[in-house]
């Protein structure tokens, strides 16, 4: 391949790429009743879209009657304020609705009520940290927030195309970044601030199965040293974090590719497959549509006072950030941990409803972290949908303490209160996980072990120490784990030393 | 007098009072009336839901009321109404006259409705429009034209065309229209009424099915200025569901009209009458010419002070209003998509696509309707916004300013209603620009919100009524409501 000239750069095998990202990420806000209606918005506790029965939300003003007017939500707009608020944006005292036009069955009024040029937020950022131990902090540009409706949904079933409006109206601010991103991992990372962000602040219930947190990503590349954008497609509505980490690297690579072949980039939508790994084309910028925006003459411009805005800023509670280093602090938790904690609303609330004595924080913490985080992402489950609650967790907690339950046990309680729920001291019962602290019963157990393994024995005793964990492994798996690792391990060594 | 003659709602009560009527026989004789007269001004009749209303009125007047109309809790006690087919009553077919809501039946109520049936008026039925009101002769119906009351190879003006002639042919005693850029005021003076329209966000646009929400208002069409009053301030007032609603003061304006007419035409002295230059111009009708000057110097004559005004954006104002109106309607009647709204045809079923739908589906509107969705349509799209409708938004204002240094000078501007008398059917239907010349004098105020009336003053060779165009400063219904009870009394209409 021969050198050429890209956007005023020399590109050969040997250019180093760089991706530029920007996210629009739509977040559903968990008010009551949709943002121009008094029809229901919200699903109830733990509940699915699935479950609702269709167009059951609905008042003649979602629906789209003729003669039917919005009339706006004032919590929806407190929500939109608090997310502004939330990530350093300038509140405008002044914005304006607007009418966005398509055609298409799940938007019963033909139009979406959206906000074009005087959105209610602008100007933010938010700070994120990458790199080995999120060692690299990066501020991220936010464009603007402003307010708008969502859609129905389409269901294609047996030849027909069937229309709820249960979603139609239910309120959204739709979140848009500068292109700030350089890659998928800082997206990833821009996501779960920002998810973490508005779970914290209660204004989304963050269930990302059905739809609460949403996200569009604009994905171009440009060798790197260049200072104008390429020519960036739009990937449309993937909604897991992991997705769009690898959505964006498989389409920053394509992108790369196409240039390196002598093709060109096509400014576009682009669907992503997760099966494939790979995207394709939606449409073409020459069928996008023309959306004919214009100021909703239903809805007069939207006035704010600074001092209600002001209240509103007063009543945040801790954020995400402030959380983490909270976390470190009081209760000496890692990096890692405290992050992890802090990035969803409802883990941390979680987390701080069962840490409620200072040294419960390290045991709770390592079992949310580790037993339960991998519970979740294998059974793509969120915490609310499970069985567990604080109390468990705190009841775990003392009995780590006071040793009456090993670390290994009280995970295995925690993969039946996954599953089934329960109470604690009665689980722990049941299964007979009570920690064995008095060894003396034991002690038959380890001569025999002794008796049966000379060689390990001679290998221990000529220096060979590693073979220790040999012998407290056989002792745990004959015990069920129940035995206080700690003085197993102290007597072991009396044991065969002697 | 046949039963039906009322021109007072005053002279219906004591009617009720007297033990000569009841509630059900004046409905009655409006249904034997309307089917006498075929105006074609009714799209649906409401017979069994208006005899219904009716039966338990009589009832309560015998037994709640003994005989003795509730006039204060219940203004409107069995004042039968016809109600254009633009506004919505739940359960009552509302079909704004197109075939695209041909089967549509709302499930709620328009606000105004509500309240005026609150307030114990019968709803006699839905009336005849120019479709999605838009037109000036009510020839744009997909129900047929509506015939005028008194001539029939005439047009009653439109879009209240059905409102305005059955008023005048009492097939209902009053009546509600819309009013979007003359569409009261034009047939109340063609067909010789009295046609109001509030201040923009006086009356709920709730229930009103949107044509130009910028624009769009409710209002009354009565035989008198006192009846517009009555029934424009039952339906004033804020409503938490349309947003554009005003939170001001509503007066008792039917007793201010009262007061000025026990006075007499006294109340002239001092009146500060505006006269715009820029509304006598070339191309108007010599008589309707000669019947305004004629009341402004009866006005004159009567102590009112005739102040000549200038409104220099005028000559914009048709331009100005084609473009808001028409983006706006674009947008509004984008919901007629057959997925839930517009009725889905046979053709519609057999559609291979979505746009193919689409397409036929919206084959169901009239030609004036696909005229203005297209003309809207370009006006807003993408490269053109600016240069039509944000420019027309900002020429508004300047016409709103136009308004107020002329308010600053005068309490009402006069003005005609139209250049010209009603017009033959089929005279303008084919010259679309014509037709929107005949609303050249009710649009500016239109365009700035402003509240009118027109009040008949006199009627041509061949007997077409002329109406007088009044207008006032924004909010100011008591003194326009005064200015019409003065002009109603001048040319020897009602007194009390």
């Amino acid at each position: 391949m021969n050198a050429f000239q890209l956007y005023g750069m020399n590109v050969g095998p040997d250019t180093e790429w760089e991706t530029v990202i920007g996210l629009e990420v739509h977040v559903q806000l968990a008010t009551e009743s949709k943002i121009f209606s008094q029809a229901r918005a919200r699903l109830s506790a733990g509940g699915s879209v699935a479950d609702e029965m269709p167009n059951a939300n609905t008042t003649p003003v979602c629906a789209g009657h003729p003669g039917t007017l919005p009339s706006l939500n004032q919590k929806a707009v407190e929500y939109a304020v608090r997310t502004g608020l939330a990530t350093q944006c300038r509140i405008n005292l002044k914005s304006q609705f607007a009418r966005k036009h398509y055609f298409y069955p799940d938007l019963p009024k033909g139009y979406q009520i959206s906000q074009l040029e005087l959105p209610l937020c602008e100007a933010g950022h938010l700070n994120i940290e990458v790199g080995a131990e999120g060692s690299v902090m990066r501020r991220i540009g936010i464009t603007r927030i402003h307010m708008e409706e969502d859609a129905g949904k389409n269901l294609h079933r047996d030849g027909f195309s069937l229309v709820n409006l249960n979603r139609a109206g239910v309120p959204l601010v739709e979140v848009v970044s500068e292109p700030d991103l350089r890659t998928a991992e800082e997206a990833g990372a821009y996501l779960r601030k920002l998810y973490g962000i508005v779970t914290c602040i209660g204004v989304c219930d963050g269930n990302l199965q059905e739809g609460n947190f949403r996200c569009d990503a604009n994905v171009s590349v440009r060798p790197k040293g260049c200072t104008r954008f390429g020519t960036r497609t739009e990937i449309k509505n993937v909604n897991s974090f992991r997705f769009v980490e690898k959505a964006i690297e498989v389409e920053a690579e394509r992108q790369k590719q196409v240039i390196l072949m002598g093709g060109e980039i096509h400014q576009e939508t682009r669907l992503y497959d997760a099966q494939k790994n790979q995207t394709f084309s939606m449409r073409s910028k020459e069928e996008a549509q023309d959306y004919r925006y214009f100021p909703d003459p239903d809805l007069p411009p939207l006035l704010l006072g600074q001092d209600w805005v002001d209240g509103i800023r007063r009543s945040l509670p801790e954020l995400p950030d402030q959380k983490r280093d909270r976390y470190r602090a009081e209760f000496g938790l890692s990096k890692y941990d405290s992050s992890l904690l802090s990035s969803s609303g409802e883990l941390a609330r979680f987390f701080e409803a069962a840490a409620i004595k200072v040294d419960y924080a390290k045991p709770v913490s390592n079992l949310l972290v580790g037993e339960v985080t991998r519970l979740l992402n294998d059974s793509g489950l969120e915490l609310a949908q499970t069985k567990l609650v604080p109390k468990q967790f705190s009841d775990l907690a003392a009995l780590i303490l006071e040793q009456a339950v090993s670390v290994t046990a009280a995970k295995q309680v925690v993969g039946v209160l996954f599953k089934d729920g329960g109470d604690v001291p009665t689980l722990v019962e049941r299964l007979g996980l009570k920690q064995l602290n008095d060894l003396r019963s034991i002690e038959p157990l380890i001569e025999q072990l002794i008796a049966a393994n000379p060689k390990q024995v001679a290998e221990y005793r000529s220096g060979k120490e590693k073979v220790l964990g040999f012998f407290v492994g056989q002792v745990m798996k004959a015990t069920g784990g129940k035995v206080n690792p700690g003085s197993l391990q102290e007597l072991m060594i009396k044991k065969l030393k002697e | 007098m046949a039963m039906n003659n009322f021109k007072k709602i005053s002279e219906i009560h004591e009617a009720f009072d007297s033990g000569t009527l009841t509630p059900i026989e004046l409905v009655h004789s409006y249904f034997v009336e309307m089917k006498s007269n075929p105006l074609n001004a009714f799209i649906t009749e409401c017979q069994d839901r208006a005899l219904a209303q009716a039966e338990q009125l009589t009832h309560d007047l015998k037994s709640k009321y003994q005989g003795k109309t509730p006039r204060v809790a219940k203004p409107l006690f069995g004042i039968p109404l016809g109600i254009k087919d633009v506004l919505t009553v739940d359960g009552v077919r509302t079909t704004c006259a197109s075939k695209i809501l041909e089967d549509y039946i709302p499930p709620y109520t328009a606000t105004a409705v509500q309240k005026l049936e609150n307030a114990g008026a019968i709803t006699l039925g839905k009336m005849n429009m120019d479709e999605f009101a838009m037109g000036s002769s009510n020839e744009n119906s997909a129900f047929g034209p509506v015939i005028h009351p008194t001539h029939s190879d005439r047009v009653p003006g439109g879009s209240s065309g059905g409102s305005a002639s059955a008023v005048a042919a009492k097939q209902c005693f009053a009546s509600l229209g819309t009013d979007t850029g003359g569409s009261i005021r034009l047939p109340a003076s063609f067909c010789g009424i009295v046609g109001m329209k509030p201040t923009y966000g006086r009356i709920s646009r709730y229930g009103q099915i949107a044509f130009a929400s910028s624009l769009d208002q409710i209002g009354p069409m009565t035989q008198s200025v006192e009846d517009a009053a009555l029934l424009c301030q039952i339906m004033s007032g804020e409503d938490p569901l349309d947003s554009t609603t005003l939170n001001a003061p509503v007066d008792d304006w039917s007793e201010s009209v009262r007061a000025e007419q026990r006075r007499g035409v006294s109340g002239f002295s001092g009146l500060r009458v505006g006269v715009p230059q820029e509304y006598f111009i070339e191309g108007i009708h010599p008589e309707v010419k000669n019947a305004i000057d004629s009341i402004i110097q009866k006005m004159k004559s009567q102590g009112a002070e005739i102040v000549s005004i200038s409104l220099p954006h005028t000559q914009y104002a048709v331009a100005t209003y084609y473009v808001v109106a028409v983006s706006e309607a674009s947008s509004n009647l984008s919901r007629y998509d057959g997925v839930k709204f517009g009725t889905r045809s046979a053709a519609a079923r057999e559609a291979k696509s979505l746009e193919d739908f689409y397409k036929k589906i919206r084959a169901n509107f009239g030609s004036e309707v696909k005229r203005r969705i297209i003309l809207g349509t370009f006006a807003l799209s993408s490269g053109y916004y600016d240069a039509y409708y944000r420019r027309a938004s900002q020429v508004r204002r300047l016409m709103r300013n136009d308004f107020e240094s002329a308010f600053q000078k005068v309490d009402v501007i006069v003005s005609p209603v139209c250049p010209t008398t009603a017009f033959k059917l089929g005279e303008k239907s084919k010259n679309p620009l014509q037709m929107y010349l005949s609303d050249i004098f009710t649009i500016p105020a239109s365009l700035a919100g402003l509240p009118c009336i027109s009040v008949p003053i006199a009627k041509d060779q061949e007997g077409l009524p002329i109406g007088l165009h009044l207008i006032a400063p924004r909010l100011q219904e008591t003194l326009l409501f005064k200015a019409g009870a003065l002009v109603e009394l001048l040319v020897g209409g009602h007194t009390s």
